[in-house]
């Protein structure tokens, strides 16, 4: 045990110098930072994407592309947002946390760590190669369902089932890494009922990630044998069943949307007590509302197919089985809510994403309860009333909440406070923007206008001209944000180790910015 | 619970360098198969080998780097916990892989392929192929044309029966050489480790043997119909699992040689016991429910 002490002792030095530092690192800060800036430029390019859809849907008739390319550009803009942008923010957010909140010296297996990171690039650049590709890019939806991805596929999509399998093996050892962090390498006295909750619901995410990677990996290893081994799994022909893709894929992809928003309820949750002043009202209720989540999440995924034809027992059970989610969301959103309540806030820029996300993910839960009934899914399926719904889930939820977290610790990370009224600026342009470009499509959505069509009937103009405009409010206000980093990262006032108002937790109990270690010797939680 | 220092590993070369060699290997698998209906894969044959030879390199590397960390005593018993939840959980999300796969062979043996036949209350699919009958295994598809079904099925009770032997025997072999590392019993242990190499060995000879007669003999194929592409995925991925897991087997052997376990610091033994006694597992479960029933 000395020796290794020793060794260690070498260790407690700063960043490597030079650009090297970035592709060997195995800080955690380093490669929350990588992440952080990948899925930025992640968002970028996926929100161009959605920017090209939004200007051919601003009028009605064909204007700008093509069919083809508007079917490619809303398969990639999904697959990038979701795999590209919202998953990696949140690992970002974890690497940089995750070890400062429960009082490590970094992530359980650092050069996994790094891997993890480092597949990403790689796996993006092969998904977005397909773009140039002959046939172009995958063109079915990022839901990919078969035949659209097997039998009528262009041939890109055996890249794209690669570019999956890369992107499942970065995913599942980032989880892996995650579970091994917050499992062993808690400081002493950081009992499991006292982590963090953003520390909680990642453990629980991470969990979520491992079970359900691999179902993905093996639903696209199953079209990859169907597309050049000749075997029947999603051909009836052979006794196969189209509809078994869409079991194996929702079975991954029901978890994963819970991947998505678990994590930003665990932002928020450490948020609003800091901006309330409060402490957060009922947290072990929050743990196992987490927990009830995440189980109910593995058992509810053919509400996603209603439609299809499935028997009647299965309608009811995963109608109701859906229905009972909302009550552990309920309990959430009631929690935080009631941590509000009384508080002495104040609203800097991540409470006003905080309290919007709580606002606007409620309004994204309930079009949810909406679709989950599965007579009324039956007039709602395929429509832009679910385009709708889970953007607003995954927009002024899951995105919002990368924000507020990003503008919370941003002073933590930097050493420096963000300019205030710059952040305000932003928050404001891009809560108008979310809402102008998401709530029409409720409305064109219930009047019946499908979703991923380039053209549609005039009825739909006003209000997809409504949307459009929104959209470009919402991309371009994002330059603000990236200027508003770059200045932070540049300079700015410098923070105070607590950064706000008596924070709780940690990691506000280490100087701003971070030192490159924290924690080599573990602090003593009370 | 310990708290000494834990071990950060300094800056690192092998991700970005796997993070490639990972990147050849799909691009080129990808290049590969979408050439193989044109005879254009070659490029892509070759930046698969080119994947595939620095993988092996960069994995030998890796793993003596750390074996090495590991021999001049870097890892604290917290960071030996840290490795045994990084491998309980890569052993569970394995699970779930072929939970995906059962899940399909479940999935139309009890709904999809009832419900071809007119069967249940999705019957009317039956207008598809009217006239075809559910069965089980799927010998007469719906379309036999394009999937020509098989003219049998493997008889479980020859050898599969042998391999189910071989499999559990060889997980109780490798426990056997695990205490007699704990004991220190080292003629022991290299006798009983190399019996449990031999015993994978013989499985999948056999599996290989298997594989010959359901093509030549059986025309169970990829092509005839779901029984042959749930039969081939399941066995095939656990045949591959088999082939990873006796590799590790003959790893671990040689170091066993070279005397680098101690009764009380031995991680990566007890990694590859997980590992194998996993494969054994999933092997119970397709003999029951691909074979048998
Ligand atoms: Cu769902």
């Amino acid at each position: 045990m000395n020796t290794m002490t020793k060794v260690e002792h070498t260790e407690h030095h700063g960043p490597a110098a030079g650009i090297s530092r970035w592709f060997y690192t195995t800080n955690h800060k380093d490669i929350g930072t990588l992440y952080l800036w990948f899925s930025f430029a992640m968002f970028l390019t996926g929100g161009c994407m959605a920017l090209m859809i939004r200007a051919e849907l601003f009028q009605p008739g064909l204007q700008l592309i093509q069919p083809d390319f508007f079917n490619q550009m809303t398969t990639m803009h999904g697959l990038i947002m979701v795999f590209g942008a919202v998953m990696p923010a949140f690992v970002g957010l974890a690497n940089w946390m995750l070890p400062m909140m429960v009082g490590a010296p970094d992530m359980a297996l650092p050069r996994m760590n790094n891997w993890s990171f480092w597949i990403l690039p790689f796996a993006f650049a092969m998904m977005l190669s397909t773009l140039f590709m002959d046939g172009g890019a995958p063109n079915f939806g990022w839901t990919f369902y078969a035949p659209l991805s097997t039998t009528y596929a262009p041939p890109s999509v055996t890249y794209f089932i690669f570019a999956v399998h890369m992107m499942g093996i970065s995913s599942i050892m980032g989880a892996i890494n995650i579970i091994a962090t917050i499992l062993n390498m808690r400081a002493p006295g950081m009992t499991m009922m006292k982590l963090p909750l953003f520390v909680w619901t990642w453990l629980i995410t991470a969990f979520l990630l491992i079970a359900v990677m691999p179902v993905l990996a093996g639903v696209v290893t199953m079209m990859l044998m169907d597309i050049h081994f000749g075997t029947s799994f999603f051909n009836a022909a052979g006794g196969g069943d189209p509809v078994l893709f869409q079991h194996v894929f929702w079975f991954f992809g029901h978890p994963e949307v819970y991947i998505m928003i678990l994590p930003a309820f665990g932002i928020v949750s450490e948020i609003i007590p800091t901006f309330a002043r409060k402490r957060l009202f009922g947290y072990s209720s929050m743990v196992y509302a987490t927990s009830s989540i995440a189980f109910l999440s593995f058992i509810v995924w053919a509400h996603h197919m209603f439609t299809v034809g499935l028997p009647l027992m299965g309608e009811l059970f995963f109608m109701y089985a859906t229905m009972l989610i909302a009550v552990p969301t309920g309990v959430k959103v009631f929690n935080w809510v009631a941590t509000m309540f009384r508080g002495s806030m104040t609203f800097e820029t991540p409470m006003l994403f905080a309290v919007a996300f709580v606002v606007l993910f409620t309004i994204g839960g309930f079009s949810g309860l909406m679709l989950a009934i599965a007579p009324a899914d039956f007039q709602y399926h395929d429509t832009y009333f679910v385009v709708a719904h889970f953007h607003y889930v995954l927009v002024p939820g899951a995105v919002f909440a990368i924000m507020a977290g990003v503008y919370y610790w941003l002073p933590k990370w930097t050493g420096h406070y963000y300019p205030e009224t710059m952040g305000k600026v932003h928050f404001w342009c891009s809560f108008v923007g979310v809402n102008l470009t998401f709530f029409p499509m409720h409305f064109i959505g219930l009047a019946g206008m499908p979703r991923r069509i380039p053209d549609y009937a005039l009825q739909f103009a006003d209000f997809n001209m409504v949307a459009s405009i929104g959209a470009f409010i919402f991309g371009f206000s994002q330059l603000i944000f990236l200027v508003l980093i770059i200045k932070t990262i540049r300079g700015g006032s410098p923070a105070t180790p607590e950064v706000w108002d008596e924070p709780e937790g940690l990691e506000w109990t280490i100087p701003s910015p971070a030192p490159y270690h924290t924690f080599t010797t573990p602090p003593e939680v009370k | 619970m310990s708290h000494e220092t834990y071990y950060v590993p300094a800056q690192s070369r092998w991700p970005i360098l796997a993070s490639i060699a990972l990147f050849l290997l799909a691009y080129g698998a990808g290049t590969l198969i979408n050439g193989l209906k044109t005879q254009t894969g070659d490029t892509g044959l070759l930046l698969l080998l080119a994947g595939a030879f620095m993988m092996s390199l960069i994995l030998i590397g890796w793993f003596r780097h750390v074996i090495n960390e590991s021999i001049d005593g870097k890892f604290s018993p917290q960071a030996d916990l840290s490795f045994r939840w990084g491998m309980s959980w890569f052993i569970f999300s394995e699970i779930m892989f072929f939970v995906a796969f059962f899940g399909a062979l479940f999935y139309v043996r009890t709904l999809a392929v009832p419900w071809l036949g007119g069967e249940g209350e999705k019957g009317v699919s039956n207008m598809l192929w009217q006239g075809f009958e559910a069965q089980w295994p799927l010998l007469t598809t719906p379309d036999m044309e394009q999937f020509p079904g098989a003219s049998a099925v493997i008889d479980p009770w020859h050898l599969p029966l042998l391999n189910t032997a071989i499999l559990i025997s060889s997980s109780f072999t490798i426990t056997l050489a695990h205490h007699a590392l704990k004991a220190q019993r080292r003629s022991a242990l290299i006798l009983w480790h190399g019996v449990t190499i031999i015993l994978g060995i013989i499985f999948l000879f056999f599996q290989a043997t298997e594989y010959i007669e359901a093509y030549q003999e059986l025309g169970l194929t990829l092509h005839s119909g779901i029984y042959g592409a749930t039969f081939f995925i399941l066995t095939g991925f656990h045949g591959l699992h088999v082939t990873l897991g006796t590799l590790m087997l003959i790893i671990i052997w040689l170091r066993v040689l070279k005397g680098h376990f101690t009764p009380d610091s031995h991680f990566g033994y007890e990694a590859v016991a997980w590992y194998w006694h996993f494969v054994d597992v999933v092997w119970v479960g397709l003999f029951l429910f691909v074979y048998v029933f």
